[in-house]
């Protein structure tokens, strides 16, 4: 079966030691993880992962049931680039000098819908978000004009066919949902603790 | 303890208040726990970092049986002896550090095994965490992908909650080992005791998928338009509870029913609709009929590669039905072409009810047929040799007829587990006790002892090679402090036996490092109050073998088997199961 992108989205709740305990999934299978950014989602205690890889769909497939195993996972999605909404951020810190000189540059960042974020003597830094390939033209592109620094986000994606998520998680919550555990409180004041 | 101490000796303290809260420790929260969950024997062994909690069971000694092992691998190996013959949940204390690090080879067999284990291991003080402090290890990342949930608790106030979710998880669903890792600050500190509350729900967790009337109906009508329809069972019978559900179905049906070394002694080797073992060292008919039958339904088992041999070739000619409460087990190794999810006890009847009521004599005949010459060509010369060394499937031969095949036999990995699986008679379900998944050497002796706390009215009959027995030879010290009745009988060849096999079969007898000397296992039982036996000689054997079963105690019997004696049939790693070899 023909490898693509697939973007998978899984809900989890909150806890220690999530990201290794999904990361191990892909690693046990020599996976590559290209992308993964994690947030709260839009329910209570529950965070919501965006991880892509390039694989078959059969693996993905299987990586997701396997992903759902999880305990703490109570839903994990995959989706084609086709069936998403998906967007990276990107910082630029460009000389301000040759941001005022150069007017080309000034065209470059209107057509990529880029926009100031900072402005100092020295540097200004831009941002815009896009689809990865538009992120990389205009790095190429700003790289001509001595640009300073360059960091991308990961990807996050909205499904595009989803009533999804808050369905189930009624489903999930039909019986009354357990107290929550307080999760290290000790590891909270490392700082008083640590000596380094 | 000092906690305990200080807050007794200084009763002015918000006097009135504090004597209508139950106060306790983590440590006596735990212990509670357990109580309250059923469980009444622990496998453990002591350290630095768990002795609050040894401490609290100085005083729970009349409700908590403790067994002190000699190595926490024999700790957890004996927790999933118990579990398996017992059908309830195995409980481990491991200190922290190099205690809990010697679990690992257990929790890796018990996951891929699916065997309820719930472990509590002592961790270092909250503060200390991530500071390298005297025994401290990362057990929560050490142990995340051989556990199916693990949790570190730093509190007191959190361990009814975390051991509840533990049993509950533990238990539920497909089993699996679970592990609470508890700071000693937690296990000393005092809070207010609310009582126990058992768990049943988690919000982000589905033990068993919802089960699908429109696939169990299509199922169905594939069963009732099969002419070579072949029954595939492995431990999920078992741990369904599904035993009479499943003969049941198979004896409405007529269908013929083959089983994974897990699966064994789900249904009564004398059934007749019990074709025999599946897989690498199986019986013949089962295997080379994978590749013939029309619909094959597998029920509570995984496609280990072990039972499956090449994927590629492996049942294409088939229709697939697959019952399993996992949903990741569906579709993994081989394709289904009607998914049943659920835990069989509850889809099987459903199933049941739809199917005709058949007999599949034609086709059974088959089965008969190549039996006949697995017989001929196999079983009457290792069962009944007149000749030459003795093999270990005339021992376990003898031992069925002198158990009447009602022991629990315990084996531990290679040539002897697969000809104890192969030949050992059995009447009651979870009767058999083995390393399947993991293959891991040393699991047989420790889980001997386990099995008989887990059916201590019943036989249990360790089966161990000369290898492994010298992996976990220090529970023979268990077995001597706490008086486990279990009989353990070493099948001797001299060799790493299943190593050598191969060496023989697949690298032109180059033996390298298989050739394992033993001490002498009749004084060095006796040098741990064992009685035992050795034997060179078949005419002894019946004698020896009832010796051993009559004692009232462990006992230990060496029986020195042929050298270079194979196990066949087997299908060479790489093939078709159809082609399984017969010598
Ligand atoms: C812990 C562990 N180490 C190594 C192996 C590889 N192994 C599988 S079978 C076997 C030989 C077992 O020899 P023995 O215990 O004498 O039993 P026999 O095969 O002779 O019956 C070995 C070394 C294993 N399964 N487990």
């Amino acid at each position: 079966m023909e490898k693509q992108e697939y973007t998978i989205t899984l809900y989890a709740e909150n806890t220690i030691g999530m990201i290794s305990r999904i990361a191990i999934i892909f690693s046990r299978r020599k996976i590559n993880i290209e992308s993964l950014n994690t947030s709260p989602s839009e329910a209570h205690g529950i965070h919501r992962f965006t991880i892509v890889i390039t694989e078959s769909e059969e693996v993905v497939r299987k990586l997701c049931r396997q992903i759902e195993k999880q305990v703490e996972v109570l839903k994990a999605y995959y989706n084609t680039n086709d069936e998403v909404i998906w967007q990276e951020q990107a910082l630029y810190k460009v000389p301000t000098n040759i941001v005022a000189e150069k007017a080309p540059i000034e065209r470059l960042l209107r057509e990529y819908g880029a926009h100031a974020v900072v402005i100092r003597n020295d540097y200004t830094v831009f941002e815009t978000a896009g689809h990865r390939e538009e992120i990389d033209k205009l790095t190429e592109a700003l790289a001509e004009y001595n640009l300073i620094e360059f960091v991308r986000s990961a990807r996050i994606a909205i499904i595009k066919d989803s009533e999804g998520f808050h369905k189930k998680l009624k489903e999930f919550e039909q019986a009354e949902p357990i107290e929550e555990v307080v999760e290290n409180e000790y590891l909270d004041k490392q700082d008083k603790i640590f000596t380094m | 303890m000092n906690t305990l101490e200080i807050t007794k000796d200084t009763p002015h303290n918000k006097l009135e208040e504090k004597a209508k809260k139950t106060q306790l420790s983590g440590s006596q929260a735990v212990l509670e726990a357990l109580i309250a969950e059923g469980v009444d024997t622990i496998f453990g062994y002591p350290g630095g970092a768990i002795m609050p909690i040894y401490d609290a069971l100085y005083d729970y000694n009349d409700r908590l049986k403790h067994i002190l092992v000699r190595h926490e691998q024999g700790g957890i190996h004996a927790a999933q002896g118990y579990a398996r013959t017992s059908g309830k949940t195995g409980v481990v204390f491991a200190t922290s550090g190099p205690g809990a690090t010697n679990l690992v080879t257990g929790l890796a067999d018990a996951m891929i095994d699916s065997n309820p284990i719930v472990c509590v291991t002592g961790q270092v003080f909250a503060h200390l965490l991530g500071t390298d402090a005297f025994q401290e290890t990362d057990v929560i990342n050490i142990t995340t992908p051989v556990t199916k949930w693990n949790y570190q608790v730093t509190d007191a106030s959190e361990i009814p909650a975390a051991l509840a979710k533990a049993f509950y998880i533990a238990s539920t669903g497909r089993p699996g080992p679970v592990l609470i890792d508890i700071t000693k600050n937690a296990q000393l500190q005092l809070f207010d005791y609310e009582g126990y509350t058992l768990c049943h729900h988690i919000r982000s967790y589905r033990p068993a998928p919802i089960i699908r009337k429109s696939y169990i109906e299509e199922a169905a009508k594939l069963i009732n338009q099969a002419k070579k329809p072949f029954v595939l069972f492995g431990q999920g019978v078992i741990l369904g509870k599904a035993e009479e559900e499943f003969k049941t179905f198979i004896e409405k049906t007529g269908i013929p029913a083959a089983w994974t070394i897990m699966g064994l002694s789900a249904l009564p080797t004398d059934h007749p609709l019990n074709v025999g073992m599946l897989g690498m060292h199986g019986n013949y008919a089962p295997n080379v009929l994978t590749n013939e039958c029309d619909v094959l339904i597998a029920i509570g088992m995984r496609f280990d590669d072990r039972v499956t041999g090449r994927l590629d070739k492996y049942a294409k000619q088939a229709k697939i039905i697959h019952l399993d409460i996992d949903p990741a087990e569906i579709d993994k190794n081989v394709k289904t072409t009607v998914p049943v999810w659920g835990n069989c006890k509850e889809t099987l009847p459903l199933l049941t009810e739809l199917v005709a009521e058949t007999q599949h004599e034609e086709w059974l005949q088959k089965f008969r047929m190549l039996e006949q010459e697995e017989i001929n060509t196999v079983i009457t010369t290792e069962l009944q040799p007149s000749e030459g060394e003795m093999t270990m499937g005339e021992v376990i031969n003898i031992l069925n007829e002198l158990t009447q095949d009602d022991a629990v036999i315990v084996t531990d990995v290679g040539q002897h587990q697969m000809v104890a699986c192969r030949y050992a008679r059995f009447k009651q379900s979870k009767s058999n006790v083995t390393s399947g998944g993991l293959g891991t050497m040393g699991f047989g002796l420790p889980a001997a002892i386990g099995a008989w706390y887990g059916a201590p009215e019943r036989t249990v009959v360790a089966i161990i090679g000369d290898g492994g027995i010298q992996m976990t030879i220090q529970e023979l010290g268990t077995i001597m402090q706490f008086g486990a009745k279990v009989k353990i009988l070493i099948l001797n060849n001299q060799f790493l036996g299943m190593v050598r096999q191969w060496q023989q079969l697949f690298h032109d007898k180059r033996y390298s490092f298989v050739n394992i000397t033993s001490p002498d296992y009749t004084t060095v039982a006796q040098g741990y109050h064992i009685p035992g036996n050795r034997i060179e000689d078949r005419s002894n054997l019946r004698e020896a073998l009832m010796e051993m079963l009559a004692h009232d105690g462990s006992y230990l019997l060496e029986v020195m088997v042929g050298r270079e004696n194979n196990v066949f049939p087997m299908v060479p790693q790489g093939s078709s199961v159809s082609e399984i070899r017969l010598k």
